[in-house]
């Protein structure tokens, strides 16, 4: 870590946590989290310092996991039925105190309440003396194509590659550490089509809101680089293409972690510097993890607002079905207009217009071309208290204007119901996916373990199925309305 | 392709000429003006008559042997109108021109006329303005209404009824309706598909009727399974 000129201890002076936030929910707090690893039912997250956290759903995170072995910065990679452990003992100073040791543990749990929990030292993969131009801290787990890798190093000269023996943990024989960056911490590692993706961490930590911390990337075809950006810049000459950047109230974002969903659903971990809306704390952050022209950038969680939800199989709008409404207007104005006529706005359709072909009770919902109509527009914004699942809170669905929500129809379909309730069936999962559309899956599954999701199963017939990331049926944008 | 775009301007612009002064309007909507219809122009290469044999449905699913009718006149200049309300009203078994349970035959005729013709099409879909077009009947603002018998080998729980109309259609299955499609629709297959029905073992039979303005008519049926494959194991007849 690069630690800015400030005295340690206003580090944790900071003020308490407030009631809302923009991300996670719980108490996230936490600096350098690891990789989140699933164990025993759960979610967990290791940082510096001893402790980590753990979840059920990815969204509320409390206090709750142990990690033996003290030191810093650690990741997790499971392999069989071990959890690898790396974390680093010593190192990381400002001023000095740049020797430092890698070292490995194992264990068969992360929860420390299994018998399964236990330390098992591997020992020291990789140190640095305090005078060479490398720092053995932050280490990062990759396992590509048969292989284990290990990143490690800060800001203090050069990121380091070492590979391991994925079946003891240890440094493999012969192995010797390869420069692959220069001027960069808490890197991660990524394998993709062919690809070798070094990400790390730019800029000042450890500042609160003036930490300057953002993630970059370079890639190259071997795990040992070269590691180039976008541009052609080498990462051992300083290059690297932005991945995420502190935006709204959370700055400083660093210490990437990859959170594969699997159904082309990616995310990350990382923690922001400082949560303006958590008293200026260091927290846990999971964003989108998008693809665009063979380099990871980081996606959004859908912003609350009102939006047509297009299909990207037809094109066809989520509506109400009900009798189309005509706007009063005589065609001769407009084409047939003479020089001189009226150009005055007219309005759009109102609410109040369109709904009164509406009937009382749930209406079913269909595919349509979009006619910029009420009965097209949705109001979708996070259901406060109704809690969320990895890193994007549980929306509700409503027909703008209106109480009308989208819920869980009979027989796999789905309407609009007249209120909101926040019933499970009425509470909606949107997970943008690594093109940068979404998925939408409803709260209430009646298997768990193979959920349903809004696809369009016609060009113009929307209904709850398994969720097929080969296809564009089940794959939705928000346009603006 | 397209038409040119200055053609199809110019297109646009005698279509709202036509709209705009009715006494313009006989050649674009037959059936809703007297008028003096072509002459028959025959079935092919559209449709044949339905051979003495059950048949499959093609390589995709859809189902491509129909008992027709005559289209009955409807007058409607435009498609935008076919809301769900009227679209349920114009297309209601009331309105069926005969016995809405019956299987008619090939041959059989109808109310104000009309004769039933047993066809199979040479396509995947059944192009209702060329049957028209190719009897000498009016082609624009018109209903055709369609049955066909789908024997199943055993029963089939968890399909879909998959439709495709020009323009708007609703579809009935044993008796049951199953799919409605409306608006100003223009045909695609899938475009709309049913909640998840179920083939009886044996026969079953799927009836429906097509609305149309202006503009060609045509429709496509399929049934496909819970992963949307289409159903081949089945057979077609009208009997």
């Amino acid at each position: 870590m690069k630690i800015a000129a400030l005295p340690l201890a206003a580090l944790f002076l900071l003020a308490q946590p407030q009631v809302a936030s923009a991300q996670l929910a719980g108490e996230p707090f936490i600096h350098d989290p690891s990789t989140i690893t699933y164990s025993d039912g759960r979610w967990w997250t290791f940082g510096t310092r001893g402790g980590g956290l753990v979840s059920e759903d990815g969204w509320t995170w409390r206090s709750g996991g142990e990690r033996p072995g003290g030191g810093v910065a650690p990741d997790v990679i499971k392999i069989g039925d071990r959890y690898y452990v790396a974390y680093a003992v010593g190192g990381g100073g400002m001023n000095g105190g740049h020797a430092s040791n890698v070292k490995i543990m194992w264990t068969k749990s992360l929860d420390p309440k299994s018998p399964d929990f236990g330390f098992h030292d591997v020992g020291i993969v990789a140190s640095t003396n305090g005078l060479e131009p490398a720092d053995a801290i932050d280490p990062a787990f990759l396992l590509a194509e048969g292989r284990l890798w290990l990143s490690y190093g800060t800001y203090y000269g050069y990121i380091r590659m070492l590979e391991l023996d994925p079946k003891t943990g240890d440094k493999m024989p012969g192995s010797q550490p390869v420069d692959v960056a220069i001027d960069m911490e808490a890197t991660a590692l990524l394998h993709r089509d062919g690809w070798y993706y070094l990400l790390g961490t730019h800029g000042t930590c450890c500042d609160g809101p003036n930490s300057s911390y953002n993630i970059r990337v370079g890639r190259a075809r071997s795990p040992t680089g070269p590691f180039v950006d976008n541009m052609g810049v080498p990462l051992l000459k300083g290059g690297g293409k932005l991945v995420v950047a502190g935006r709204g109230r959370q700055y400083g974002p660093g210490h990437f972690g990859l959170l594969d969903l699997g159904d082309g659903v990616e995310k990350f971990s990382m923690h922001y510097e400082s949560d303006l809306d958590r008293g200026g704390r260091s927290v846990l952050g999971i964003l989108p993890l998008l693809w665009k022209d063979g380099w990871p950038v980081a996606g959004e969680n859908l912003p609350a607002g009102t939006y047509e939800i297009q299909s990207e199989r037809g094109g066809g709008a989520l509506e109400l079905a009900v009798d189309f409404v005509r706007i009063p207007f005589d065609v001769r104005r407009s084409f047939f207009a003479k020089p001189g006529d009226s150009t005055g706005p007219i309005p759009n359709q109102t609410l109040a217009e369109n709904r009164a072909s509406w009937p009382a009770g749930a209406i079913e919902v269909d595919l349509g071309d979009y006619m910029i109509r009420a009965h097209q527009q949705w109001a979708i914004a996070p259901a406060e208290g109704s809690g969320g699942a990895f890193g994007a809170p549980y929306y509700k669905i409503l027909i703008a204007g209106t109480e009308r929500a989208l819920a869980v129809g009979p027989e796999g379909s789905v309407e609009a119901v007249p209120a909101f309730t926040g019933a499970p069936e009425q509470l909606w999962r949107i997970d943008q996916l690594t093109d940068g559309t979404y998925r939408i899956q409803p709260k209430a599954q009646a298997d768990a373990k193979h959920p349903r999701a809004l696809v369009a199963i016609g060009r113009s017939t929307p209904a709850l199925m398994p969720f097929d990331p080969a296809s564009d049926a089940g794959r939705w944008t928000f346009q603006r309305p | 392709m397209g038409k040119p775009r200055s053609a199809a301007r110019l297109c646009a612009m005698a279509s709202a000429w036509a709209l705009l002064a009715p006494g313009a309007l006989h050649a674009q909507t037959a059936g809703m003006v007297e008028e003096k219809l072509p002459p028959p122009t025959g079935l092919a290469p559209y449709f044949t008559p339905a051979t003495a044999d059950p048949i499959a449905p093609d390589a995709d699913g859809f189902l491509r042997r129909w008992l027709l009718l005559e289209p009955v006149v409807k007058p409607n200049r435009t498609n935008t109108g076919f809301t769900p309300s009227y679209v349920r009203e114009a297309l209601a078994p009331a309105t069926y021109p005969g016995k809405f349970e019956a299987v008619p035959r090939e041959g059989d005729s109808a109310a104000a006329g009309l004769r039933w013709h047993a066809l199979d099409s040479s396509l995947f879909d059944m192009k209702l303005f060329y049957l028209a077009q190719g009897l000498g009947k009016p082609t624009y603002g018109v209903i055709f209404w369609a049955v066909t018998v789908v024997n199943a080998p055993r029963e089939m729980r968890g399909v879909r009824l998959a439709m495709g109309s020009n323009s708007a259609s609703r579809w009935w299955l044993n008796g049951s309706e199953v799919a409605g499609l409306y608006g100003d629709r223009r045909m695609v297959m899938d475009d709309v598909l049913s909640r998840p029905i179920t083939l009886r073992k044996g026969r079953n039979v799927l009836r429906g009727a097509v609305i149309n303005g202006p503009g060609l008519s045509d429709f496509c049926a399929r049934f496909v399974d819970e992963a949307g494959k289409p159903i081949r194991d089945i057979t077609i007849d009208v009997k």
